[in-house]
């Protein structure tokens, strides 16, 4: 690592974001007897296989046109047309969502027209997102393609009236957070469909009786009945707002955008929204739970208050996570995301001033080299972030905490929500964990205690 | 297993896979050829070859993704090739936990890249002050053109260090495999041959070649070949750096451990520098006396097979009983392996000395040759995939070839005995170590494996991670055999004690007796 003052303007050192077909791909397994095809070379979608494969540690299938040069030059659509036919043959899915890669969009293949002339056999259902990897990231993929699902699936029956349900788009999550956000609306009594929707997929149980297609999965009569929903959450605005405004302007339902419910406040603005839209009743058990958020912050705010920490991720994720270690009187010092959108900026930065703090930076299309320089200049005391800022952790001895998308060198974070408030709980678990720890770690024989 | 596919599927499907019947003289396997599309393979690209597992373990060169974000993500630190400082490379040379991407935007595709890639190499060589820089490009880049070697040239005279381009285009030729080869072409071409002379009394010098030091191999045959008294000059490419890679061409011996990913740096040395190469295999308890046995053979020196036989005497005392004792839990199971181009003929070994028999073989990116021996390589016919890969021509070097004996340093006449009782020069291929019944299967996907396993149900099945979790779904074990799911290393003495104990864990896991819940149990 370079000593002082460094140039580095042109492109990314140590990326906080990766390329779109990713996202694709995530989103589209969250879709009930789907099989994700990445339309262009067969390295595409052998990363995106593996990356999704080391995060979740669960199977992750997908096709591809395995383009070689001859396909790169004179267009792609004979290698797609062959692969559909082979898929629905083969390994018989519903459906079939495409995603692009840069380099079937630098050629410009015109997917609509390939899939209308593909043999797609009754009963069966092919869709596809442009995700061109040089624009965007991940997020801007998995949100492409959720906002495909619409386009093309969503419908609205003239005849009926609205159904008493809620849309849920619960964003770029693990399963488990999905899982929690359909326990707290169920516990509402709320009627929903939530889409994608990866529980059951991503988090499936060994059986010994292996399906290629799990149980889980929005299928894709739900999907054309959100249509027909009263409202739609979106939430997280990179990943699910194109998707509610695309749905808004189809079949005309309306949308709230909120934050990924982590943390305190975020989460009582999703139960908020669905008391009010749907008359609901909060249950005794949602009272108790935040009850007990609230004690444990009383009972542990002296392991982590004031400490300064940095938080590196996805928007949608890092944005209600500032929210929260404010919540929780920490310092936010350095907020990046890989993700482009200025957006980001202004809404962190309103956050970290809204509590009186002056001294931070946050920067949207960051990178963990940005990153490093900074800590370099003035450390802080806690990383928040995925695992690739293991390296930082190391040479500048800082506890991390594992949080969102990928975690590669750590199990079980998959199943285990930090939406909600059992997610609030299980965050301040690992913070102030993380920080003891340290703290143990750290003290003189004769500072070593036993109560802390 | 094939009944399902559509018929032009069939027809292509039924050429990659054999059942070995040893009575026929030559069994023919198609491999290096397309996938067919909207199968699920286990394949990747021409990019994950060369840089993911040739180019990108230098430890000392800056390594530049030039293209979108992705492709550089999906490689950084995922193939745990381990290195550390050593006397060549000082830690602040070391570069092996970077991430480097020219993250081009739709304005760079629209306009061309070239003048970013230009920046960021500037930019890089002023932060870290590399040895030298590598840039790999990535599917778009080729089809807009950036010209990566006149970039790479301009950036070589502005900085006076070497600046390799490497055009390894997701999209060229049919796997990984095509990524190798142009990441050994441009190694051969441009950096090995150009370092110093090496002192002339150093004796028994070799190079280990196709080896990549994942969870520590490497260093545990270096462990090995340093007792017995071996110089290893380099190992390529783990661990290594830019300078050693440089001397290359100074060792007596080259040996091949991965075949398929390394064997053009193998040939186009021997054909430049006459230096002799030797199929080796460090994995595996027998298989690593063979190979100790053949490379001290080569060198013909009664003080080296002495050193030889007691550093193997050494080293088996030590492990053997250790061995036995999970050769019993796993003896007279059955496995499946499918991963790379030679680790699945590899590990055949090491399971036989646990008593594990492989049913069910196959690699990812293979050639023909390395199933069925190099004796085909003159057969084989080049098609279109591969034409676009350029084959260097090269000639014996005016100044620095020596004949094979000369290297070896021993008379003719004496070499050409050796030739007898050693394979210089040569790969025999996975096929002559398999049984009558087993199956061979090239580019095996995802439909055949799981049929596979549900009619065979083997024990145990060695993939790569994008296999391991259906199989184990499927209730059988499953290993991953690319990053040894975070253990290691699986070479030489202490990596087969490795090995055995995480084989015989994997099978023995409490767990597996749990998979069904007791009131299923009662209910049934
Ligand atoms: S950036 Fe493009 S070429 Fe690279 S992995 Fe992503 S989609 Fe593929
Ligand atoms: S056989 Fe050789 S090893 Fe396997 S992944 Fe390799 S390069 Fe690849």
């Amino acid at each position: 690592m370079p000593e002082g003052e460094v140039v580095h303007t042109a492109g990314k050192i140590n990326p906080v974001k990766t390329c779109q077909p990713i996202g694709a791909m995530y989103a589209a397994l969250g879709i009930h007897r789907c099989l994700p095809h990445s339309h262009g070379s067969q390295g595409c979608c052998a990363y995106h296989r593996m990356h999704l494969t080391r995060h979740f540690r669960d199977p992750v299938l997908a096709s591809t046109s395995s383009f070689t040069e001859g396909a790169s030059v004179f267009g792609g659509a004979a290698n797609l047309k062959t692969a559909i036919k082979n898929v629905f043959e083969i390994y018989k899915p519903d459906i079939i969502a495409v995603h692009t890669t840069c380099l079937s969009e630098t050629i410009g293949d015109d997917l609509p027209t390939i899939i209308k002339q593909s043999e797609v056999p009754e009963g069966k259902v092919v869709i596809h997102a442009n995700t061109p990897s040089y624009q965007g990231s991940h997020i801007t993929g998995f949100s492409n393609m959720v906002k495909a699902m619409v386009t093309y699936l969503a419908a609205r029956d003239e005849e009926t009236i609205r159904k008493k349900r809620v849309n849920i788009i619960p964003g770029f999550v693990n399963p488990s957070d999905m899982r929690e956000i359909k326990r707290i609306t169920s516990s509402l009594g709320v009627d929903m469909i939530m889409f994608p929707d990866t529980t059951n997929v991503l988090d499936s149980p060994l059986t010994a009786k292996y399906d290629m297609y799990p149980e889980g999965g929005t299928t894709v009569e739900e999907i054309r009945d959100t249509g027909n929903s009263r409202l739609t959450l979106a939430l997280g605005a990179w990943s699910s707002n194109a998707a509610g405004a695309a749905l808004m302007e189809k079949c005309g339902v309306p949308c709230v955008p909120l934050k990924v419910p982590i943390g305190l406040k975020a989460t009582d603005d999703l139960i908020m929204t669905l008391k009010e839209k749907f008359d609901a009743v909060v249950p005794d058990d949602l009272t108790l739970e935040r009850g007990q958020v609230v004690d444990t912050l009383i009972d542990t705010h002296f392991h982590y208050q004031g400490k300064k920490v940095a938080i590196y991720g996805d928007p949608d994720i890092v944005v209600p996570l500032v929210e929260f270690v404010l919540t929780m009187g920490m310092i936010p010092k350095y907020v990046i995301t890989g993700t482009p959108g200025k957006a980001f900026e202004e809404q962190v930065g309103a956050m970290i001033e809204e509590a009186g703090i002056e001294d931070y930076i946050v920067k949207a299309e960051g990178d963990l080299f940005d990153l490093h320089q900074w800590i370099k200049e003035e450390s802080v005391d806690l990383l928040i972030g995925n695992t690739y800022g293991k390296y930082i952790a190391r040479t500048e001895d800082i506890p991390l905490v594992r949080v969102g998308f990928p975690i590669l060198d750590r199990a079980v974070h998959p199943l285990m929500p930090i939406t909600g408030y059992k997610g609030c709980l299980r965050l301040i678990e690992m913070i102030s964990n993380a920080l003891l720890e340290r703290r143990d770690r750290d003290c003189l024989d004769e500072d070593y205690e036993l109560v802390l | 297993m094939l009944e399902k596919y559509p018929e032009k599927v069939l027809k292509n499907r039924k050429k990659h896979i054999t059942i070995v019947d040893t009575n026929q003289a030559c069994q023919q396997i198609e491999a290096n050829t397309r996938t067919i599309p909207g199968i699920i393979t286990q394949r990747g690209c021409a990019y994950a070859g060369c840089k993911g597992v040739v180019v990108g373990p230098i430890k000392d060169m800056v390594h530049i993704v030039h293209g979108p974000i992705g492709c550089a993500f999906y490689a950084w630190g995922t193939r745990r090739n381990k290195a550390r400082a050593d006397d060549n490379t000082p830690p602040e040379k070391m570069f092996s936990t970077l991430c480097v991407s020219t993250d081009m935007q739709e304005s760079d595709i629209v306009f061309g890249g070239e003048k970013k890639l230009a920046k960021m190499i500037d930019e890089v060589v002023e932060m870290f002050h590399p040895r030298a820089v590598s840039i790999c490009a990535t599917c778009p880049v080729g089809l807009i053109g950036d010209d990566l070697g006149a970039v790479a040239k301009a950036a070589q005279e502005r900085h006076g260090i070497q600046v390799l381009s490497f055009n390894c285009e997701g999209y060229k030729g049919v796997s990984q495999s095509a990524g190798h080869h142009i990441a050994n072409n441009n190694l051969m071409e441009n950096v090995i041959g150009t370092g110093p002379e090496r002192d002339p009394n150093d004796k028994y010098v070799i190079n280990i070649l196709g080896e990549y030091n994942i969870g520590g191999d490497g260093w545990e045959m270096e462990r090995i070949l340093g007792d017995i008294g071996y110089k290893v000059n380099c190992v390529l490419t783990g661990d290594t750096s830019y300078l050693e890679i440089k001397n290359l061409h100074q060792a007596h011996l080259n040996l091949v451990q991965c075949h398929r990913s390394i064997n053009y740096i193998a040939e186009m040395m021997e054909t430049k520098y006459g230096t002799p190469w030797l199929k080796v295999n460090f994995i595996g308890v027998e298989a690593t006396k063979k190979s100790l046995r053949e490379m001290a053979l080569c060198f013909g020196d009664e003080e080296l097979i002495r050193k030889t036989e007691e550093v193997i005497a050494r080293e088996e005392a030590r492990i053997m009983p250790v061995i036995e004792h999970y050769r019993k839990i796993c003896q007279g199971k059955t496995a499946f392996a499918f991963v790379g181009g030679s680790r699945s003929h590899h590990y055949m070994h090491l399971l036989r000395d646990l008593g594990m028999e492989v049913v069910v073989a196959g690699y990812e990116f293979a050639h023909r040759d390395d199933y069925e021996g190099r004796q085909v390589i003159p057969t084989l016919k080049i098609d279109a995939d591969s034409k676009n890969i350029p084959e260097l021509h090269l000639s014996p070097d005016p100044e620095k070839f020596k004949d094979a004996h000369v290297h070896l340093n021993m008379s003719k006449e004496k070499f050409d005995e050796l030739n007898k009782k050693v394979p210089l020069n040569y790969y025999e291929g996975m096929q002559p170590d398999m049984k009558d019944g087993e199956i061979m299967i090239d580019d095996c996907n995802h439909h055949e494996l799981e049929k596979m396993v549900r009619a065979l149900k083997p024990d145990l099945v060695f993939a790569g991670v994008r296999d391991k979790y259906y199989v184990q779904k499927l209730g059988v074990p499953a290993k991953q055999m690319h990053s040894y799911d975070y253990s290691g290393p699986y070479a030489g003495y202490n990596g087969a004690l490795n090995f055995a104990r995480d084989v015989a864990n994997a099978i023995t896991t409490p767990a597996w007796k749990l998979v069904t819940a007791p009131w299923e149990k009662q209910t049934q």
